[in-house]
């Protein structure tokens, strides 16, 4: 299934070729990924980020697998982008959200598992509310297990994009300084975010109001505060969280406006950053609570590069999961 | 009918004695404890070195599940694992389906019970009708039928004037109040300690100050009415400070503190089994400075009795989301080792203290007989094999459900024989020298 040599949309393969597989069976958190395995999904997400840019963007290196995208939490970003990411990698998908499966009808997550199993898939992306689905799955099934997103938890491939975004305008992560502001108690984008980034030798500081900074969060490696202007200053990466607008009932904080006023990223906040500081945020957006509109559409954003990085990264995590060598990558 | 327990070490603190003696049960009772008692007339059963033989083990907080739950546990299953863990007896409570509010469910959990004939039952009733913290159960009902000491466990009692008034109320019985101590309005929907695991492993954590609010209030209440105010299951090491400066005011309080929280942290729901719903339990698994307080206040007595929270659940109920599981674990069985192997052979404690946590006080705050050797107490006997190494299996547990962080833990220390009035109703096959006891 090789194409012909030498043809322009070749991947590249000297990157592949020391990328051969993740020895694992899933990947179910940063947290246990070592920095060799974090950089060789990185790496390879760079090739794969240029079958994107190909005119024919598809690979045949997942042809004939089947992948399931389980998802009991509505998401239609990260959803699209994982789905895009298995076509592209000529795989077989299959779709199951909430509210078209027999789920609704009690049926237990085991259960549901053990159905899906039946049906061989190769691999399952779940998405689910509770934190530890996806370890619950993973003991279930033999089908590899892609963690979309559980509860509070993890959401890997989501800190794997915004790495390799920071990657590609920083040529590095180390020694960076990236400030993370928001809600910190309830964001499994900011668990991943952590393990990755202070894994990787960035120097990580955490913001937010005192209610919603999670209990020994120094021993996370992190410098957490509630002095936003501190963590902003001389930053390079500042990576913004989605406030949701229901915490406001659980006495976190008194309102939006005021969160806007004492944390929302304005311009004149952003100056204390590096001149050269990147603007992240994970989606979807809350304009005007945690992030200014003009900061958001601003000349430091990337939030749209990160949406487009998804794809590469997922079609990384994907491929490296399935045990892909480097021939039938190179397609 | 006369049997004689020779030789072996004899731990009775409530008769001041710890040494090799005889034990001469007539019938159901206790005759004599001496050295060299006359064999004459007497089945003989040799107890060799090594062994150790103490007044009946009696846990004080067990969720025997009927009438209502059997598919997890009933009256005939967890009385079987009661003897098997060298328990003589338990208390149960009232968290039943229907809540033991009322003389009938207390009379039909005795009958249950005497049919089983196994462990000693003694129910404990509910503080308020249906447990819902609104109307006073029937105390005078309950106390008659059988009850021991009044809970809403489960759950907190409601309000800080409900438990006022079951204080009160049941101070005229002279039985304790036992509270599940825990602010609600704190703890929300938590299912794990808070702090670092809960932080790390995404899960809503509930604080140990939730706890301490509960144990302050029933203190300073106990204190109000005089009554007698028993802490269930504590974890917190804020709560063993209140429970220590309660005691020394006078306060009528008494503790109890499950194995699990003194031989586990929150570490275990990250590894081995990361989100293992066997290491989910309320009050959670806390962190190791509770842990090792909760070592200290028994070592130094602060702590009254260990008790298991003994919580079946069936498979399907733990085999979900670890925040969907319900809380709890099963204790019965894995209660003796854990507390001979962590705290006697740890050297924290000696067995005569092991013997008040187990036996002595329990009996005395539940006001019910035993913790005691001395002539005419009921034969209730546990017999201890402190140096035989046991492997902890939950498949193999008597209990109807296997719901332990345990399983495959070796332990030293186990149960050699369970003897309730005079009946030797449990023999561990591995002791030899026991085998024809029966
Ligand atoms: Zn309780």
């Amino acid at each position: 299934m090789s194409a012909p040599a030498g043809t322009q949309d070749e991947p590249r393969t000297d990157r592949i070729q020391a990328a051969t597989a993740l020895r694992r069976k899933d990947l179910l958190g940063i947290a246990e990924l070592t920095t060799e395995e974090i950089a060789l999904v990185l790496d390879t997400a760079e090739a794969m980020k240029e079958v994107g840019e190909r005119p024919i963007k598809k690979v045949p290196a997942l042809r004939g697998k089947t992948v399931v995208n389980l998802f009991f939490e509505p998401s239609t970003r990260t959803r699209t982008s994982f789905e895009i990411a298995e076509k592209r990698l000529s795989a077989d998908t299959l779709n199951i959200a909430v509210g078209t499966s027999s789920v609704v009808k009690g049926e237990t997550l085991a259960d549901t598992a053990l159905n899906l199993e039946a049906m061989r898939p190769d691999m399952i992306v779940l998405r689910h509310s509770s934190s530890g689905a996806c370890h619950l799955l993973s003991r279930i099934c033999r089908s590899a297990i892609i963690n979309a997103g559980d509860g509070m938890h993890e959401h890997p491939t989501q800190a794997l994009l915004d790495a390799f975004t920071i990657r590609e305008h920083k040529k590095r992560l180390a020694g960076l300084k990236v400030a993370i502001v928001g809600d910190l108690q309830h964001s499994r984008v900011l668990r991943s975010n952590i393990h990755l980034l202070t894994k990787m030798g960035s120097d990580v500081w955490v913001c937010g109001p005192p209610t919603l900074i999670p209990a020994d969060i120094g021993r996370f490696g992190v410098r957490a505060t509630s002095a936003v202007d501190d963590a902003v200053t001389g930053a390079d990466v500042i990576m913004l969280l989605r406030i949701q607008l229901e915490r406001m009932e659980g006495a976190y904080f008194p309102s939006l406006r005021e969160y806007f006023n004492v944390f929302g990223m304005t311009e004149a906040r952003l100056r204390r950053a590096k001149p050269d500081v990147i603007i992240m945020h994970p989606g979807p957006m809350n304009r005007g609570v945690e992030i200014a509109s003009e900061v958001a559409d601003g000349p430091y954003s990337v939030i749209l590069e990160q949406v487009a990085n998804g794809v590469a990264v997922r079609m990384a995590v994907l491929y490296l999961l399935a045990g892909g060598t480097e021939h039938e990558a190179a397609a | 009918m006369k049997r004689l327990l020779k030789g072996g070490r004899v731990v009775d603190p409530a008769g001041g004695i710890d040494g090799v003696r005889d034990v001469l049960v007539e019938d159901d009772r206790i005759a004599a404890v001496g050295r060299d008692l006359p064999v004459a007339g007497a089945r003989v059963v040799e107890i060799p070195a090594g062994l150790v033989v103490c007044p009946g083990f009696i846990d004080m907080h067990v969720h025997l599940r009927e009438p209502g739950q059997e598919h997890k546990e009933t009256v005939a299953t967890g009385t079987a694992a009661a003897v098997a863990g060298g328990f003589t007896a338990v208390a149960c409570m009232p968290n039943t389906s229907p809540v033991n509010d009322n003389a009938n469910v207390t009379a039909y959990i005795l009958s249950r019970a005497a049919e089983a004939s196994l462990a000693r039952v003694y129910p404990i009733g509910a503080v308020s009708r249906g447990s819902k913290g609104e109307l006073l159960a029937d105390i005078a009902e309950l106390r008659q039928a059988g009850c021991v000491a009044i809970t809403d466990d489960g759950r907190p009692v409601a309000t800080a004037l409900l438990l006022r008034r079951a204080l009160e109320y049941a101070g005229m019985f002279g039985i304790p109040v036992i509270d599940h101590c825990e602010d609600p309005s704190l703890e929300g929907d938590a299912v794990a300690h808070e702090g670092y695991q809960a932080a790390a492993l995404g899960l809503r954590g509930m604080p140990g100050a939730g706890e301490a609010l509960g144990v302050e209030r029933g203190i300073l209440l106990s204190e109000l009415t005089g009554s007698d105010f028993h802490v269930a299951h504590m974890s917190a090491r804020a709560s063993l400070r209140s429970v220590r400066r309660g005691k020394e005011a006078g306060v009528h309080v008494t503790c109890e503190v499950a194995p699990h929280h003194f031989t586990l942290t929150d570490e275990a729901l990250a590894s081995p089994v990361p989100y293992d719903t066997n290491t989910k339990m309320n009050p959670p698994l806390r962190e190791a400075a509770d842990r090792d307080a909760m070592l200290s206040g028994i070592a130094d007595g602060s702590i009254d009795a260990i008790a298991t929270d003994h919580a079946p659940h069936h498979y399907d109920e733990k085999n979900v989301e670890f925040d969907r599981a319900p809380f709890g674990i099963v204790g019965l069985e894995t209660a003796v080792p854990l507390s001979l192997d962590r705290l006697v052979h740890a050297g924290l404690i000696g067995l005569p203290r092991l013997v008040e946590l187990l036996s002595v006080n329990p009996a005395r705050i539940l006001r019910v007989p035993g913790g005691t050797l001395a002539p005419g107490a009921p034969a209730d006997i546990t017999i201890l094999a402190p140096d035989r190494t046991v492997r902890i299996e939950a498949a193999a547990l008597r209990s109807r459900s296997k719901n332990t962080p345990f399983d495959g833990w070796e332990l030293r220390g186990g149960v050699a024989a369970t003897i309730v009035g005079g009946r030797i109703l449990y023999v561990n096959a591995a002791v030899e020298a026991l085998k024809d006891m029966r």
